[in-house]
């Protein structure tokens, strides 16, 4: 049994950093030490345990007792109650909506129980900043195994037979990735991992990092073994100063327990790596623009073939693989290719690890085998819609994916049933929307985005993406026209086949499939100048409805162009020619008498 | 920490390891034996903590693995605090009354170890769970 006979597990990724989790963590410590259990207890910082809605999060062993939204303050109830005496701390259990009790155990959440966690084993389970708790869950013996038993080509074989694909978008399978840079001959090539998460709402990748960054590195040495890599960059973004920093500290641990390095466990076999930060270019996710980026150059994609297996970091033959990608490996390697391909679909092998974010009552990170259905996300693990308005729509695959409706919230999700129903796996963000989400200001919000994100080297997306973006904030101002929307379609389609790379072809995505499933949202927009969900300020105006108005003057005052006028205590009027629509009488009223219509 | 030169040392190091981070699975590994200690006012004034480190030591001694040792309120027999409750995985729980470190050695070394329980200190459970 552990020296330590408690065991407190406290949230460190960085939304529960920033719901000061650091200072649950000195004052378990301090009043720990008042109750003279230093010994007997241990309080140990994790990973994300996903459930980030309801973080800072604080589990307790062997209990097995899950604590939510713990505040600093709550250090000492903790300590004199449940350390002392054992009794749990009950206002701050979760309370499950489904039986609408609290309940103790991680297991019994509606959340976790749809969950099978691969890429994600020991976020939320080990200390990242200790490479000893990853060694005791079999850290490494991924590794010892290929490098004694297996050669290249069985590892090779052995995750080709996994069925395990690309986490980060494309969906390519990772085995035949390996497979051509094996191929290749080269005295030198590489292994890069590609961290440069992008997508908005996405944050898998930087959790991954952030809680368990040695089953990275162990797959990128591994990798290495596979394809005859001798060294192996980590692309990340600059962003992440969390998880750069528990990359440094697991990198040098594992170089001082030489499982990187010279003559790894004794086998002759060498594989070291490094860390490259990206700017914060969403193009740099590409994996061409990405090897462009560590070479010194502009981040630019170029086009493929070649591909990066032939000639790719330096003109050498590299493999470029997904964090996710990565953190699947060693489980693959240690349980078997048959454990992990019959998880999944006939195409689709194994688990995605979703970003859920938006309107849902349970925002986190979640992983479930592929398969499964978006309401068994939205609405089982993710519980519903927030203050149980209606769903409308759900947005996966980030900026080059697409919106989905109520329709297609039965359809087994994988690769090939979401690209069929006009949106895409991505990298797994998904963005649930409610009724007051206006769909062409959607569109326009994620076209925003690759405007900006477009390195400008081919027209078609330097041009194309532009122009959609003004006929957009036409729509959105009212001032579009039917023909507007003829050619929206038409230079979406256009600039989807003729773009350099994956950001240019996948650009009007949700500008195409928002048109697909709400074109009567759209032709309201310019028929009818209304916005159905009052979100474009251009189409509405603001009314004061004079039976609910006492005349507070709370409105007049905060009007910043003088455009209400009323006495005091009798109903005020809005001049609709000066009002500028800014909102702030509707914030400003605290009786409900203003409306937007 | 001098490196690692072999997977036969990296399998030793994750073994000895392994026991410093089982508290954390013990919740849910069902088979489980688990001991309940008393540590309400009345058990902790009683000697209940003693009593426990006693256990763990031993436990950690024999080298026992299958074992989740956790607290609990008052279990309702002050009179004979510090109690402790042991539960085999699809048994009728025993309840002993009056153990100090010393009988929360014999505990483990008789009923948790040999599976033989200690009569003299078993106390009849004074309530029925629902």
């Amino acid at each position: 049994m552990s020296k330590y006979r408690m065991h407190l597990l406290v949230c460190g990724g960085t939304g529960c950093k920033a719901s000061d989790s650091d200072g649950i963590i000195s004052n378990l410590e301090k009043h720990i030490k008042e109750h003279g259990l230093e010994n007997e207890v241990q309080v140990v910082t994790t990973g994300c345990f996903g459930f980030c809605e309801k973080g800072p999060i604080v589990k307790v062993h062997p209990d097995n007792v899950f604590y939510i939204e713990v505040k600093p303050e709550d250090a000492e109830e903790i300590v004199k109650e449940h350390l002392v005496k054992g009794r749990v701390v009950n206002r701050l259990l979760y309370v499950e909506p489904t039986l609408q009790e609290r309940v103790g155990q991680h297991k019994d959440m509606a959340f976790y129980k749809k969950q099978i966690r691969i890429a994600l084993r020991n976020c939320g389970f080990i200390s990242p900043e200790d490479i000893n708790e990853y060694i005791s869950v079999e850290g490494y013996q991924a590794l010892g195994k290929v490098l004694t038993e297996m050669s290249p080509e069985e590892v090779i074989e052995l995750v080709k037979k996994s069925g395990l694909r690309g986490r980060g978008g494309g969906g390519f399978p990772t085995g035949i990735k390996w497979e051509a840079a094996r191929k290749t001959a080269s005295e030198d090539k590489y292994i890069i991992c590609n961290a440069d998460e992008g997508d908005p709402g996405a944050f898998m990748d930087r959790s991954i990092l952030e809680g368990d960054p040695h089953s990275v590195l162990e797959a990128m040495a591994i990798a290495g073994y596979a394809t005859g890599a001798k060294e192996g960059f980590i692309y990340i973004r600059a962003e992440y100063p969390l998880a750069i920093h528990r990359l440094q500290i697991a990198i040098t641990q594992a170089r001082e327990f030489g499982l990187l390095g010279k003559d790894i466990l004794g086998t002759g076999f060498d594989f070291d790596l490094d860390i490259r930060y990206g700017a914060g270019a969403f193009v740099c996710g590409e994996e061409t623009a990405l090897i462009h980026s560590i070479e010194g150059d502009r981040g630019e994609p170029t086009n493929k073939p070649p591909f990066p297996a032939q000639s790719g970091l330096w003109k050498k033959p590299t493999s470029v693989n997904n964090v996710e990608t990565f953190a699947n490996i060693p489980p693959i390697i240690l349980k078997g290719a048959e454990w992990f391909s019959a998880i999944g679909t006939e195409k689709s092998k194994g688990t995605k690890v979703f970003a859920l974010a938006g309107k849902v009552n349970n925002v986190g990170l979640v992983e479930v085998p592929m398969g499964i259905t978006l309401r068994e996300i939205i609405f089982d693990i993710g519980g519903g819609i927030k203050d149980d308005r209606k769903f409308k729509s759900v947005q996966t695959g980030g900026p080059s994916g697409g919106c989905l409706t109520e329709e297609n919230l039965d359809t087994p999700i994988d690769y090939e049933t979401l690209a069929s129903i006009g949106s895409m796996m991505g990298s797994g963000g998904m963005i649930v929307m409610d009724e007051d989400d206006c769909m062409v200001n959607v569109a326009k919000f994620y076209l925003e985005f690759t405007v900006d994100e477009s390195c400008g080297k081919c027209t078609p997306c330097r041009v194309g993406n532009k122009r959609l973006h003004e006929i957009l904030t036409r729509i959105t101002e009212g001032k579009g026209t039917m023909k507007d929307l003829e050619v929206l379609k038409e230079l979406g389609e256009a600039i989807k086949d003729t773009a350099l790379c994956g950001l240019g072809q996948t650009s009007p995505n949700p500008v195409l499939s928002t048109m697909k499933y709400f074109w009567d949202e759209y032709v309201e927009h310019v028929k009818d100048k209304k916005c159905r969900a009052g979100v474009c300020t251009s189409l509405l105006s603001y009314y004061i409805i004079a039976e609910k108005c006492i005349g507070c003057t709370a409105c007049a005052r905060v009007c910043p162009v003088k455009c209400i006028k009323g006495e005091v205590k009798k109903p005020h009027e809005i001049d609709q020619s000066k009002c500028i629509k800014c909102g702030a009488c509707y914030t400003a009223c605290k009786f409900k008498a203003i409306e937007k219509r | 920490m001098c490196p690692i030169k072999s997977l036969d040392e990296l399998k030793a190091l994750r073994d000895k390891l392994k026991t410093d981070i089982d508290v954390r699975e013990a919740g849910e590994a069902e088979g489980n034996i688990k001991v309940i200690v008393g540590m309400a006012t009345c058990g902790i004034a009683a000697g209940a903590r003693e009593t426990m480190l006693a256990m763990l030591e031993e436990i950690n001694k024999l080298g026992i693995k299958n074992v989740t040792i956790v607290q609990s309120g008052c279990m309702g027999s002050c009179y004979a605090e510090p109690t402790v409750e042991l539960r085999f995985p699809g048994q009728e729980p025993i309840l002993y009354g009056n153990v100090n470190s010393e009988k929360g050695r014999e505990i483990v070394t008789k009923h948790i170890k040999d599976g033989e329980l200690v009569q003299n200190l078993i106390i009849g459970r004074p309530f029925e769970t629902v």
